[in-house]
């Protein structure tokens, strides 16, 4: 099609069109526009590989510090035993090849007003567009005692790499008959069923290596993700509930909020008691990656508030904000959800650089825990457009694993569970 | 090719929307599809090692077995709960956008012994609705030919379980099938359709 004829054919048909445009390489018309991605993980590579598929024709830049990144799932599996660290390692060859610019450092201010990007090498990057996906940073001060340099010692783990592998490498050490504590997060925080996912797996590794031993949960919530089901395959796998059940969690209401840490001597407190531990994991409560906050995009909440059809920050325009530091609630804070807000922010901003509305929305999450090597869980949910501008659940889509499943569904779902983890991985980074 | 197409889903989305226009407006094929992904692969080419690759199907196919997930009647672990958050128009949509994705084969495991005498196996009882070795999907029979081995092992499990009901054809066939080669034969078959590139 010529590009008169293209024109004709749009001013035809009018905006409605865009949504289906975006589908096709090659039919900007505009000079070259600029995004800038700040934070190269699961959202920002999503948005960059996906701007490049639906126009190809826009300059994308990449800022992200680190030449690889560890994908946080599946790293429960990791401490359990059932896969190494390497496996969870990606590199950005893959966007390269669509065509996205790769700069690896780290992004240290935004400015709104100028849409420039500046970096700590001192260089300062235009846009058009500036994407931001930084992830969680931790509120080191909930607990008293904690620290980053004390989480050295005392892993989180809640960002996979190098303290994936000393919680693992602690667990390993530990005695036979020793408590590891987990120290579970408040609410909102990236991946709710995480913590309970990290249980059962580190439970397996000690059923069979460590049988004498315990893990304790201490939680600030009166209730999980996915309770019901983890509490089930705890109870068939670990003794929960029983006399010797290798698993305790203990809720906020029972004192398992935890006020401060004694790091020397392996001791948290609760408003209850004291819980001495040989191998400690305290996951901090979260907020939104420091880089939202020094360009001024999150709200009281510690999070940054969004156009939900668009991801567009409403605090400065031209700024988006998508994974972990956005309040795109109902979506949970997870991989699932940062790779689908990636794509609807990608095709908003496509439309918008061509002068088109942005598409109507169509969100998913899913989120798989591994309970055993041969049972695993899931929740799913299906998300469009609400009314009022925001995301709502589609009714009567998505939910929990049935209660009553077969073993055998449930050992499928650990096989679709793998096959999620690669082509999700494959879908951000390939 | 180019304007054909956008004018075909030009229309289509026309359509959906004014049928859909009670509820909300309804999201373009693409952005339906991209929602798959993260289980399917990047345009539905899965990179295993059990999730189908969803590419390449007739629309046919497509809608039915996604008709099919939404009605809870062919056993799922989770495309029940995935395909009740779509409208029958956004189905439709994304069969056709899916059915225009080419059916990419990733190399994976088989048994060459299993897999020839599969072939023959094939032949005999499956190539007459599996066309061309199981790989096209011109009617409404999916593709076999290439698909993640625990995908189909899963499948054929339902279906002689009495959990998917099968064609009534089919069904007669692959009771031949076991009865003149037990379980054995549905392996080799299996291992053909792995060893297909
Ligand atoms: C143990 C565990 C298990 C999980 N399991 C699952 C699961 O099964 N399913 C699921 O869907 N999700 C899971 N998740 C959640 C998932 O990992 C996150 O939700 C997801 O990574 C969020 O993506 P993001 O882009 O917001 O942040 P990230 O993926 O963390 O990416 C942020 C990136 O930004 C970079 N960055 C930060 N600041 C700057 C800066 N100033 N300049 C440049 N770059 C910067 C960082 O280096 C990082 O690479 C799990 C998480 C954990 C901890
Ligand atoms: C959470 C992962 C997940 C998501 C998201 C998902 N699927 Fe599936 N899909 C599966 C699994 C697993 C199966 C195998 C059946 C089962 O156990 O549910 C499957 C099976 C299918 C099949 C049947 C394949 C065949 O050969 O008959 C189709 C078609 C399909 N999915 C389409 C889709 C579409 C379209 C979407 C997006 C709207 C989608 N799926 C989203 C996991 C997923
Ligand atoms: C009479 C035609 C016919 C014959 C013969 C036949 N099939 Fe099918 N098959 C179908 C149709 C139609 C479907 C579509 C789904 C359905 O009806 O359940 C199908 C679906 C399937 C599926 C599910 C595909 C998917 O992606 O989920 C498998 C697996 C399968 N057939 C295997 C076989 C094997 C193996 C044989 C030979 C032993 C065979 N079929 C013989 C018609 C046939």
């Amino acid at each position: 099609m010529s590009k008169l004829n293209r024109r004709k054919f749009l001013s035809l048909t009018g905006g409605a069109l865009a949504t289906t445009l975006l589908g096709f390489p090659m039919l900007s018309m505009a000079s070259k526009k600029r995004v800038v991605i700040v934070g190269g993980g699961i959202g920002g590579a999503t948005a960059a590989k996906y701007l490049r598929m639906m126009d190809s024709s826009i300059n994308v830049t990449l800022i992200e510090p680190n030449s690889n990144y560890f994908t946080c799932f599946m790293s429960n599996e990791v401490l359990g035993g059932g896969r190494n660290l390497d496996s969870l390692k990606f590199n950005y060859a893959g966007l390269k090849k669509h065509g996205v610019e790769v700069v690896h450092d780290l992004v240290t201010g935004i400015d709104p007003v100028a849409k420039k990007v500046s970096i700590k090498s001192g260089k300062s990057m235009p846009y058009d567009a500036c994407i931001v996906s930084p992830g969680v940073d931790f509120i080191w001060e909930a607990i008293e005692g904690h620290s980053a340099a004390v989480a050295e010692t005392v892993p989180h783990a809640w960002k996979a790499g190098a303290q994936t592998a000393t919680l693992k490498k602690q667990i390993m050490g530990m005695r036979d008959g020793g408590t590891l504590v987990i120290v579970s997060p408040p609410n909102p925080f990236r991946c709710p069923p995480g913590p309970y996912e990290r249980a059962s797996q580190i439970a397996w590794y000690l059923k069979n290596n460590k049988p004498k031993s315990k893990i304790i949960i201490l939680d600030n919530k009166p209730a999980f993700s996915k309770m019901g089901l983890f509490t089930a395959g705890w109870e068939k796998y670990y003794g929960y509930n029983s006399a010797n059940s290798m698993i305790e969690w203990v809720s906020g209401d029972a004192g398992g909020t935890v006020a401060s840490l004694d790091a020397k001597n392996m001791t948290v407190a609760t408003d209850v008691a004291d819980f001495k531990a040989d191998v400690l994991n305290i996951i901090p409560a979260q907020k939104a990656g420091k880089i939202a906050f020094t360009a001024g995009l999150v709200n009281e909440s510690g999070w940054c508030p969004v156009n939900q059809r668009t991801f567009e920050s409403s605090k400065h325009k031209d700024i988006y904000v998508i994974g972990d530091s956005s309040v795109a609630s109902p979506l949970p804070k997870s991989g699932y959800s940062a790779n689908s807000e990636a794509k609807v922010c990608a095709a908003a901003i496509a439309a918008s650089l061509n002068g088109k509305e942005s598409p109507e929305p169509s969100l998913v999450n899913t989120c798989y825990s591994i309970i055993m090597p041969d049972d695993a869980i899931s929740v799913a949910m299906v998300y469009r457009m609400g009314p009022d501008g925001k995301i709502i659940k589609v009714a009567g889509s998505g939910g929990l694993t049935p209660a009553d499943a077969s073993e055998e569904m449930r050992k499928r779902e650990v096989g679709y569970a793998h096959s999620w983890f690669n082509n999700i991985t494959d879908d951000v980074f390939g | 090719m180019l304007q054909k197409k956008i004018i075909e889903s030009c229309l289509l989305l026309v359509l959906s929307m004014a049928s859909g226009a009670a509820i909300a407006a309804t999201p373009g094929a693409s952005m339906l599809a991209n929602t798959c992904a993260g289980c399917h692969g990047t345009n539905g080419v899965s990179s295993g090692p059990a999730a189908p690759t969803i590419a390449g199907f007739s629309n046919d196919y497509f809608i039915g077995v996604m008709q099919q997930f939404k009605n809870a009647e062919i056993p799922s672990t989770i495309m029940t709960r995935i395909a009740k958050g779509y409208t029958d128009e956004e189905i439709k949509l994304m069969a056709k956008h899916f059915s225009e994705m080419e059916f990419k084969r990733k190399p994976q495991q088989f048994d060459a012994k299993k897999a020839a005498f599969g072939k023959r196996l094939h032949n005999k009882y499956c190539e007459k609705c599996h066309e061309n070795g199981g790989r096209k999907s011109e009617d409404d029979a999916g593709i076999l030919a290439g698909q993640w081995a625990p995908y189909l092992n899963n499948a054929m499990n339902d279906y002689t379980s009495g959990d998917r009901e099968m064609h009534k054809k089919m069904k007669k066939k692959v009771d031949a099938l076991q009865k003149d080669h037990g379980d054995a034969g549905l392996d080799a078959l299996i291992n053909f359709y792995a060893s297909q590139k």
